[in-house]
This record gives C-alpha cells, sequence and structure tokens, in this order.
C-alpha cells in the first residue's frame, strides 16, 4: 500500500507537469486553433537557454530568469509572428505540418549547435527522500508538484479573476463577439502565446533535472500533453489540468502493475476510449459544427 | 498560346517524365538506384494518403504504421520461403481491412479528434512490432529480407527492382487516376468539401469514408510490402511516428488533393534532404526551415504554386481577348 501511494504520489508530480505543457497547448488551440506538433520541443529549449546562460557563468537564478524571458520572447513572440499569423488564414492543416517541421528544426539546431550528449542540469531540490508514514517521496517530486500547482493556481486566478483574464477567454470563445464589445482579440491572441511560452519554460525548469539536458526530450513529452489535453477535454485550462493528473498517474501505475514494454499503450488506449465514448473530453463542451 | 498547343502540353510533359524515369536510372549507381526505388515506393504510400486526406478529407497519422504492416508481412512472408506476389496481396488484405476498422472512429469524430485517434493507433503499431518478438524479431527486426524473383527472372539486381516498383507505382497511378475519376472520386471530393450536405444529396457517406480509409490504408500496406525487400532489413524505428508525419508532409507539401502532389511532395521528402547533404550536419535544420518556408509561401503546396500561377496566366489571357474582343466591337459599331 505505502508503495502504491508512493506511485501515485510520483504520478501526480509527471501529471502536473504534462498538465503544465497541455495548459499551453490547449490555450493556443483556443484561440488560434493552432495544433503545436512542436510543444514538446518548445519544453526541451529553454533548458538549453538556462544552460547557455550558465555557460557564461551567470548564476542559477539568473539563468532561469534568462531563460523564461527568452522562451517568452522566442517561442511565444517569434513564433506566433512568424509561424502562425502568415499561416492561420490557410486552415488547420498547414499550420500543424509547419510544426512538425518546426520540431526537427528545433530538436536538430540543438542537437549541431549545442550538444548531441544530454547535459546534467541543477535542480531545484536537494536528491533525498522525505519519508512520511512509512511512504518515501522525493523532495524532486514535491517541488515539482509544488511549483506546478503554483503556477496553474496563478493562471487560473489570472483566467477567472481579473478583466485581462475574462478578455482572453472572451477572445477565445466567440472572437466577433468580443472584438464587437471592445476587447482587443488580437493582443489577447498574443498573450496566450506569451504564456504558453513561459508555461513550457516552466516545465523545462521542472523536468530536466530528471531527465538530464537532451535533443530528444520533447518527443514523449509532446506527446502526453496531447494525449492529457484531450482526455481532459481539449477546450477547457481545466481539463488540461484533470487530464494532466490523470494520465501521470495512469502512466505510473501501469509501468508498475501492467508491463513496462506495453507502458507506451496505456495512455493511447486511454486517449481512443476518451474519444470513442467522450469526444469532448472528461470536462470539455461539445464544439460547434458549421454546416 | 493557343489551344490546341495547350492540349498537347500536359501529354508531352508526362512522356518527358516517363521517358526520365525509365532511361535515365540506367546511368545511376548503386545508391542513385536506392533513391530513386524508395521514391517510388514512398510515393506509393503518399498517394494512399492523398485518397484519403487530399480527396476525402479524414486527417490520417496512421500511414506509417500501414507502411510498417506491409514491411512486417512482407519480410515474414518472404523469409519464410512464400514469394512476394503471396506477401503484397497478405499486405493489401490486411491494410484494407485494418484501414477499415480504423476508420470507424472517423464516423463518430473529426479533424484534429481523427488526428488523434490516429496517432494513437500509430504508437500502437509500433509497440506491437517493437514488443512481439516471436513474430517482429523484436528490436533487432528482421534481416536479410530476399528479393523477389517473376516467372524465374531475378529481381535483385538494384537496377532490376528499380523497374519493378517503378512498374507497380505506374500501375497504382493508372489505378488511383480511374478511381478519382469515377463517381466515386467525386464522392470522395464532396466529402471532403461539406460532409453534411454530401450525405443530403445521397452520398453514403458511411460506406465511403470507410473505403477512403481502407483503400488509402491498403496502399500503404503495398508500398511497405515492396520496401521491405529493397531495404532488406525491416525494424520498428522505420515505422515510428516519424514516418507518418513524413508522409503527412509529403502530401502536404506536394499539394493534397492534387493527382500529382505526392509524386512531388515523396520527391521533395525523399531526394531534397539527400541533395542537402553536402551541408552535412547541417542538411535537416536547412531542409525543416525550407518545409516551413514553403508552407508560409504556398500553404496549398508546391503544386498549389504551379497552379495559382497557371490559373493568373489564363485570367490574363482571358481578359485580354475580352478586352480585344470588345475594342473590335466598338470599332465595328463606330
Amino acid at each position: 500500500m505505502a508503495n502504491f501511494i508512493a506511485l501515485v504520489i510520483a504520478g501526480l508530480a509527471t501529471g502536473a507537469l504534462y498538465a503544465l505543457v497541455a495548459i499551453g497547448f490547449t490555450l493556443l488551440w483556443q484561440t488560434s486553433q493552432t495544433i503545436n506538433f512542436a510543444q514538446g520541443e518548445f519544453v526541451m529549449l529553454p533548458a538549453f537557454f538556462m544552460l547557455a546562460a550558465m555557460n557564461l557563468h551567470l548564476p542559477f537564478w539568473a539563468a532561469i530568469l534568462i531563460g523564461i524571458a527568452l522562451s517568452t520572447a522566442i517561442l511565444g513572440f517569434a513564433f506566433k509572428k512568424l509561424l502562425v499569423d502568415p499561416m492561420l488564414q490557410h486552415g488547420v492543416l498547414p499550420l500543424a505540418i509547419a510544426t512538425m517541421a518546426l520540431s526537427t528544426f528545433l530538436k536538430e539546431s540543438v542537437k549541431t549547435f549545442y550538444s548531441a550528449e544530454a547535459s546534467p542540469f541543477p535542480s531545484l531540490a536537494p536528491d533525498m527522500d522525505l519519508h512520511i508514514l512509512g511512504v518515501a517521496v522525493s523532495w524532486q517530486n514535491i517541488a515539482v508538484l509544488a511549483v506546478a500547482l503554483a503556477a496553474m493556481l496563478a493562471l487560473q486566478l489570472l483566467m477567472n479573476r481579473t478583466l485581462l483574464g475574462r478578455q482572453m477567454q472572451a477572445a477565445a470563445q466567440n472572437p466577433l463577439a468580443a472584438r464587437i464589445l471592445g476587447v482587443p482579440v488580437e493582443r489577447m491572441i498574443l498573450y496566450t502565446f506569451l504564456i504558453n511560452g513561459a508555461l513550457v519554460a516552466l516545465a523545462s525548469l521542472l523536468i530536466t533535472p530528471i531527465y538530464l539536458a537532451k535533443f530528444t526530450n520533447g518527443e514523449t513529452l509532446g506527446l502526453a500533453a496531447f494525449v492529457a489535453a484531450i482526455v481532459g477535454g481539449f477546450n477547457q485550462i481545466r481539463g488540461a489540468i484533470v487530464g494532466g493528473l490523470l494520465l501521470g498517474v495512469v502512466d505510473n501505475l501501469a509501468a508498475a502493475y501492467v508491463s513496462t514494454q506495453y507502458r507506451g499503450a496505456i495512455p493511447m488506449l486511454l486517449l481512443i476510449v476518451i474519444i470513442l465514448f467522450r469526444p469532448n473530453g472528461l470536462l470539455g463542451r461539445a464544439e460547434e459544427r458549421t454546416v | 498560346m493557343n489551344a490546341k498547343a495547350r492540349n498537347l502540353l500536359v501529354p508531352s510533359a508526362l512522356a518527358i517524365v516517363a521517358l526520365f524515369l525509365i532511361f535515365a536510372p540506367l546511368t545511376f549507381h548503386r545508391y542513385g538506384l536506392y533513391i530513386s526505388s524508395q521514391w517510388a515506393v514512398m510515393t506509393i504510400a503518399a498517394i494512399g494518403l492523398n485518397l484519403t486526406l487530399g480527396y476525402a478529407g479524414q486527417v490520417s497519422l496512421a500511414q506509417g504504421a500501414f507502411v510498417g504492416i506491409g514491411a512486417y508481412s512482407a519480410a515474414i512472408l518472404t523469409t519464410h520461403g512464400w514469394p512476394l506476389i503471396a506477401a503484397i496481396a497478405l499486405a493489401l488484405v490486411l491494410c484494407f481491412a485494418i484501414g477499415w476498422l480504423l476508420g470507424y472512429p472517423a464516423l463518430r469524430v473529426q479533424h484534429h479528434y481523427l488526428a488523434f485517434v490516429t496517432l494513437a493507433f500509430s504508437t500502437l503499431a509500433f509497440l506491437v512490432f517493437r514488443n512481439e518478438s516471436w513474430l517482429t524479431g523484436g528490436t533487432e527486426g528482421i534481416d536479410s529480407v530476399p528479393r523477389p524473383s517473376l516467372f524465374g527472372f531475378s529481381l535483385a539486381p538494384h537496377l532490376r527492382y528499380y523497374y519493378f516498383c517503378l512498374f507497380v507505382l505506374a500501375l497504382v497511378t493508372l489505378a488511383t487516376l480511374g478511381l478519382v475519376r469515377s463517381p466515386w472520386g467525386r464522392a470522395f471530393i464532396a466529402l471532403r468539401e461539406n460532409p453534411i450536405r454530401a450525405m443530403s444529396l445521397g452520398v453514403d457517406t458511411r460506406r465511403y469514408i470507410l473505403m477512403a480509409f481502407a483503400i488509402g490504408s491498403a496502399l500503404g500496406g503495398l508500398s511497405g510490402a515492396l520496401y521491405a525487400p529493397l531495404v532488406g532489413l525491416v525494424e520498428p524505428p522505420a515505422f515510428a511516428l516519424t514516418l507518418s508525419f513524413d508522409l503527412l508532409m509529403m502530401v502536404i507539401v506536394g499539394g493534397a488533393g492534387y493527382f500529382i502532389g505526392p509524386f512531388v511532395g515523396a520527391m521533395i521528402a525523399v531526394l531534397l534532404p539527400d541533395w542537402l547533404r553536402f551541408l552535412d550536419r547541417y542538411y535537416l535544420i536547412l531542409y525543416a526551415l525550407l518545409v516551413m518556408a514553403l508552407l508560409i509561401y504556398s500553404p496549398t503546396g508546391l503544386v498549389g504554386v504551379a497552379d495559382r500561377f497557371f490559373i493568373r496566366r489564363r485570367t490574363k489571357a482571358a481578359s485580354t481577348a475580352r478586352a480585344a474582343l470588345s475594342a473590335s466591337m466598338e470599332s465595328e459599331g463606330a
């Protein structure tokens, strides 16, 4: 039983990371119909910004700030202006393909210009376990859970309690009506891209100490974020959070109790079942269809 | 250009391309022949995906998995002494049936949801290829897949195998051309343009969606069955999600919904990285940049660029003709 609880807690930590990545993914879909197949690489990259800053002998906290700033500028602002804006009016598919090419571009660039080897990355928490009531929980996981949950809480407050957040929601739900009511829709869409840039940097900071910094880190993570977003409900931030946490726990339990070989199959089966029987996700609403 | 010359333009261009495909490889070396054969094989898979996506409008990220199923069918059967024809038949039937089943989710969900169901299917297929060692050889895969012989005539030399692939590609091209020009092809397009309107006009959308998936997947299987003897080695990473992404990229970059789109797209995806190899370790970076630049410039792909160019010229020619006509009428009236 203690083992089971430890697995669930570790799963929640992984799931909180999935949720962070899935939230950004959902935000981009909501505001600009962008299916970002490079989302996993977006998480892989900021760690290298931070490593590069540390190679210039900056302290860790300064490197973190630089990483988040660069990520917001490049993966948020530049991504929107250079790739998404020119392609948006041509439908979902060409843009999705372009993000696939972008993922290759980011991966190969890191491999070529930084390193093909895994680089160690400093951790926020000491490498020790905390023992509560016979359950061993690593400080690493506690730090991940704490930071990720704090970020999600802050985002929820921003979205639901501030004028800015309400305007962003309005821009996502009905751009035309929002525009008529005087919401600067274009700027709101840009803000969601910036938020995504910051969220992936945060996820990068939390996940890289566990897996080391490597150019292939995004591959499984991107897939996990898709699954989390869809399982929870593609058009809701709360859905992405629930989907992420659920997926993390299921993933960890499957690895322990089913088989390591078919570990990857469980999230996929979950995805297929959810799409077939609850296509809008656990918490999602139906999207309107046009005739 | 008058109408007569234009009517000659398309057949003569096709004849030049066909002559090039037949005679140019005679001068190619081993590697050139390998790349050319790979182009032919990948084009077959891309033609299948173009039917599903470009004509019928159903997004699929599973075509790479079907190429894998076809490749494993061929590898398993031929290494047990069966002829390749039997393997091709098995690949076609198996992929048709699985493709049909995979079409069922498409009856419930569309667009990005469908993309994710097929993506999940791809991942599951990869896990089966990797884990079921008793059948697929696991991570080691199956090596020394033999090249077939046709009526006692060995296709082992690279040039002969290239011609075999080209021949199959020609058959597939003719069959697909017949299909898209038939009422079926029109039903596929109706499905893509507006499924609800198609249904109200009496198109049995259920059957055509399943059919689009099944036929497209069967062509994926055929491509795989040719791929196995070409490479000689069948291993799981070759059929990971990346292949499905690549095939989708071929169709979109070539021009989805255009008949020659997959031919052009497969050429870009197979040959361009190879031409860029002189850039050494930068070649994939530049390749990805070129794909993005092309899609920004023309989201309808390369054939879309040409199409726009011709449409513009035709409108221009038509408007000058109209201007000339009205001018002559005015001068007559005066």
